[in-house]
């Protein structure tokens, strides 16, 4: 376990952070036919979508109980039963995903009660389900906002029934955290029906924001994803697995509610993990791994040797949520790299099993200070960080939300071989192109005349 | 902020929405509402001030998902695209922390960064648990000698609309006078040509497109004292009292600034956009009549003249290719009559316009522009646009940002004119990076390759057929 610093001064300067409450909208988006609705102030969602937006270059589907000055102050309940009747006769639904915002969490709201209420007045719209959870954004971050999302899902949709356990057989469960990409959830997703298996993925953000041309023009809901009755059949898998350290409380709560074995992974990069990830769903299969993987598996090889020249002893700083840090961490060692600076927007139980010294809890100013001590070569972090990378006059690989400045980034696969080969390509090749070659000495004997020195000279003798 | 400052800060006698229902001004519906806040509309109006430490007094979601976020350009420093927040915590909340931590928070940044001003936006949560801001901010300015100005935009407050007039307000009180204007910079004299000062409000320099107007205004011996609030520096904030004139850029939104101005220091205003070739000569012309400088008009109708016929001619072969292509333009307020103008000098037919943030004024200028066929829409979901694209059968639809998607998804090309955008339109340089960016859109080989279906999906029906 690392030395955890936590944050020591006032200001948050260049924050890091993205809200809980963004994180957990974000877990609803990846249900079918499903509309987050955050309870705060209408700017709360409003910038929420921006966020959304410019980092998927899609449109998104979020609403808002509009909280004013008076509701603010007198209760805003009501708000939260107005806005889940207002959606429904608009939009008639499968999943309203209700999240709060500090503003709410501060007033006091019962998102529960306004809930029961709802359901109390409004029985004709029974058959939209509604998840309601409490993520204000003076605590966590994005990652455990989502984390929340997730387990208010099953909590509410996935019946506690210990007596269907299996009933399945080739379905399995796979939560996965919020920073997985759409390319990264088609990898999970492919490798698990490779096996002849039938992944049910809680939830699935590559089904709706996979930035797809769809025949109709306009949803105002999201436009694919897991549907609630898919979820609501977790309870009949075999097994489930967890992608990423955030959702191993989600996954035990399926445990616990419907017996249902755990298999725990961290980010599926690099060979150890993706090994792991393999031989669990051969083993759960029965069956071999189908060679493309094989395949695979040797290109990665040949990918480490290739790049272990660039990446070996180089020293790196990462900004990002505690699963995305450990999982890039776990790579870039096992390439012989160090991680010479470390920074989470908030705790994880990531950071536990974490091996390296120090991991500081703050913002991307904390990250330029370390990175600069440390001598660090190059930066991993999200589309903020490309301004901090720019003053240590380092590279920088953008990963995780938001990535606002790059065409294509939220798509990207990293998981699996041949994802992890390709950062170790876009790795290595930062870290060559920014390589310091030795300075060039000019021997004071030499007859080059060639030398600065003797340049300099001549022209100054044509100046006379 | 109490509930008569808001009441009063709504009431905006200059503001022809005054006169009926207060349609910028109305209560939001839960379920169903769309746009920003008072503290999203704040630091839109004042971030651009690019030398000033801008600190958001709350938890995370108000700084952290907004950042570093607009289209906006300084042409030197660049606090303003630091972020800086007191990131409340849970303790924060509950323990009553979160004015000490706001007051060593300003003290943070005096000391890292030198700003010559902080200004400290308050957000919901503090503004609930009754954080006094307002004297933290007295306070720390008493203990550091730095400016501190308290914005106090609490999100719920009310909309964006309320939150640029919170952040006028916030310039008027606390800024505006409080510094005379430097003397003209050495060397800068020319021979028969007195130097009038002006400012202009509500212009953001967006992807730096008032750099294609500042020229001229240099030329024709205007200058720009401050620039509310794109590209501009709190010390120049201080002296906007001096102006002789004010140009109320394109928005409606800080109109209580002009109103004020006119009545503290009787400085004139008008109303007017630098979108266009007409509108752009039209500013001009307003400055030198409200100046009341004879040699400035004539000197400004001779650069009008020399300008417009040069833009007309690097215009002309573009023209043929917009010619007659049909516009459904979306956009609030001002911005549809102004981009109108543009548009028309292009030779392209605007066949529908928002309305939803325009005043009666705003109408009458668009039908006298127009005439009376164009279809005014009220509503702007995605369906009511999409709808009215088929309908008028427009070959482009221009909106801001968030509507982007709405006509991409639905194959339709698009230009994004809000603030979000990497582009420049103002001024008369402007007109040709428009123009570029509507036939590189319009004229795209990627529509074709979009809609066209898939080459197997017919066999495909057939082959379900054949085999039951």
């Amino acid at each position: 376990m690392p030395e955890i610093i936590k944050r020591k001064k006032p200001l948050s300067v260049s924050p890091l952070k993205t809200s809980q409450t963004v994180g957990g909208a974000l877990a609803f988006l990846g249900i079918a036919r499903s509309m987050p609705l955050m309870h705060g102030s209408q700017g709360c969602t409003a910038f929420a979508k921006v966020f959304f937006v410019r980092h998927f270059r899609e449109p998104v589907p979020l609403q808002t109980t509009a909280m004013d000055q008076v509701s603010s102050v007198m209760g805003a309940d009501g708000n939260i039963v107005e806005a889940l009747k207002t959606i429904c006769e608009k939009s008639n639904p499968s999943l309203i995903g209700l999240v709060t915002t500090g503003l709410a969490e501060t007033q006091g709201a019962d998102i529960k009660r306004a809930t029961w209420e709802f359901r109390e007045k409004f029985p004709e719209y029974d058959k939209t389900a509604v998840v309601a959870v409490n993520t204000p954004d003076f605590s966590g971050s994005f990652e455990s906002g989502f984390a929340l999302a997730v387990k208010g899902i099953i909590d509410t949709l996935v019946p506690d029934d210990k007596s269907r356990k299996g009933l399945r057989q080739r379905q399995v469960n796979v939560l996965c955290g919020a920073n997985l990409t759409p390319g990264d959830l088609e990898f999970v997703a492919e490798s698990i029906e490779s096996f002849g298996l039938r992944p049910l993925m809680i939830p699935d953000l590559s089904g709706s924001l996979d930035g797809h041309l769809d025949e109709s023009p306009f949803n105002p809901l999201t436009a694919g994803g897991t549907s609630v009755d898919d979820v609501a059949t977790a309870c009949e898998s075999i097994a489930t697995l967890a992608v990423g350290e955030s959702l191993f409380s989600s996954a035990e709560l399926l445990r616990k509610n419907c017996d249902i074995p755990v298999f725990r992974f961290g980010h599926l990069m690099g060979l150890d993990e993706v090994d792991d990830w393999f031989s669990t769903l051969a083993n759960l299969s029965d069956n071999p791994v189908p060679e493309r993987w094989r395949r695979q598996r040797k290109q990665l090889q040949d990918a480490m040797l290739d790049t272990h020249f660039m990446l070996g002893q180089s020293r790196i700083a990462i900004a990002a949520d505690p699963d995305m840090l450990s999982g890039f961490h776990r790579l870039l060692t096992g390439m012989g790299a160090e991680t010479v600076a470390a920074v989470v927007p908030a705790k994880g139980i990531a950071l536990e099993s974490l091996d390296v010294e120090q991991v500081h809890i703050g913002d991307l100013e904390d990250l330029e200070k370390v990175a600069r001590e440390k001598g660090a070569q190059l930066v991993l972090g999200n589309s903020h960080a490309v301004a901090s990378a720019q003053r240590l006059g380092v590279p920088i690989l953008r990963i995780g939300f938001p990535q606002y400045d790059l065409v294509g980034g939220f798509q990207r696969c990293w998981f699996g071989y041949r994802g992890t080969s390709q950062a170790l390509f876009d790795l290595a090749n930062l870290v060559m192109a920014h390589h310091q070659e030795t300075q060039p000495y000019h021997s004071i004997y030499a007859q080059k005349q060639d030398s600065p020195q003797y340049i300099e000279n001549r022209q100054q003798q044509w100046r006379h | 902020m109490k509930a008569k400052d808001i009441a009063e800060l709504l009431d905006e006698p200059a503001c022809s929405h005054n006169k009926k229902e207060k349609s910028g001004c109305a209560k939001p519906k839960p379920g169903s509402t769309a746009g920003g806040c008072a503290f999203d509309g704040a630091q839109i109006a004042l971030l651009p001030i690019a030398d000033v430490a801008h600190i958001v007094h709350g938890p995370i979601a108000c700084a952290g998902s907004s950042w570093d976020n607009r289209g906006t350009r300084s042409s030197g420093a660049d606090l303003y695209r630091i972020g800086m927040t007191t990131d409340l915590t849970e303790q924060d909340v509950v323990m009553g922390r979160a004015e000490k931590r706001l007051f060593h928070s300003i003290k943070q940044a005096i000391e890292d960064y030198q700003p010559p001003a902080v200004f400290v936006y308050n957000t919901c949560v503090p503004a609930l648990i009754g954080d006094d801001v307002d004297a933290v901010c007295r306070a720390s300015e008493e203990r550091w000698g730095v400016p501190v100005v308290p914005v106090d935009a609490a999100g719920f407050y009310g909309t964006k609309n309320l939150g640029n007039r919170i952040a006028g307000e916030a310039m008027v009180k606390y800024v505006i006078g409080s510094r005379e204007p430097d003397p003209l910079p050495a060397g800068t004299e020319r021979e028969g040509i007195r130097v009038h000062d002006v400012n202009l409000i509500g212009e953001y320099n967006i992807a730096g497109e008032f750099w294609h107007v500042l020229p001229l205004l240099d030329e024709l011996g205007i200058r720009v004292l401050c620039t509310l609030s794109g590209d501009a520096r709190f010390r120049e904030v201080q002296t906007m009292h001096r102006a002789e004139v004010n140009m109320m850029v394109c928005s409606k939104a800080m109109l209580n600034v002009a109103r004020k101005m006119e009545e503290n220091y009787g400085i004139p205003w008008f109303e007017g956009s630098f979108y266009g070739i007409t509108d752009t000569s039209q500013a001009l012309r307003d400055f030198a009549r409200l100046i009341g400088d004879d040699d400035l008009s004539r000197r400004t109708e001779t650069l009008i003249q020399r300008e417009e016929q040069r833009v007309r001619a690097a215009l002309e072969p573009w023209r043929e290719r917009l010619n007659g292509k049909r516009v459904l333009l979306y956009t609030g307020g001002v911005k549809s009559w102004s981009v109108i103008s543009a548009l028309q000098d292009l030779g392209m037919k605007v066949v529908a316009t928002g309305t939803k943030k325009s005043t009666e004024e705003d109408k009458a200028r668009i039908r006298e522009l127009m005439g009376d066929d164009v279809k005014m829409l009220d509503e702007g979901n995605p369906k009511v646009l999409l709808q009215t694209v088929a309908d008028y059968k427009a070959d482009i639809l221009i909106a801001g940002g968030r509507n982007m998607y709405t006509a991409l998804k639905a194959k339709i090309p698009f230009l994004d004119i809000n603030q979000e955008r990497e582009f420049g339109y103002a001024g008369y340089e402007g007109m040709l990076e428009l123009v570029r960016q509507l036939t590189l859109t319009l004229e795209s080989p990627v529509w074709d390759a979009v809609r066209r279906p898939a080459p197997w999906v017919e066999t495909a029906g057939e082959l379900l057929t054949v085999n039951g």
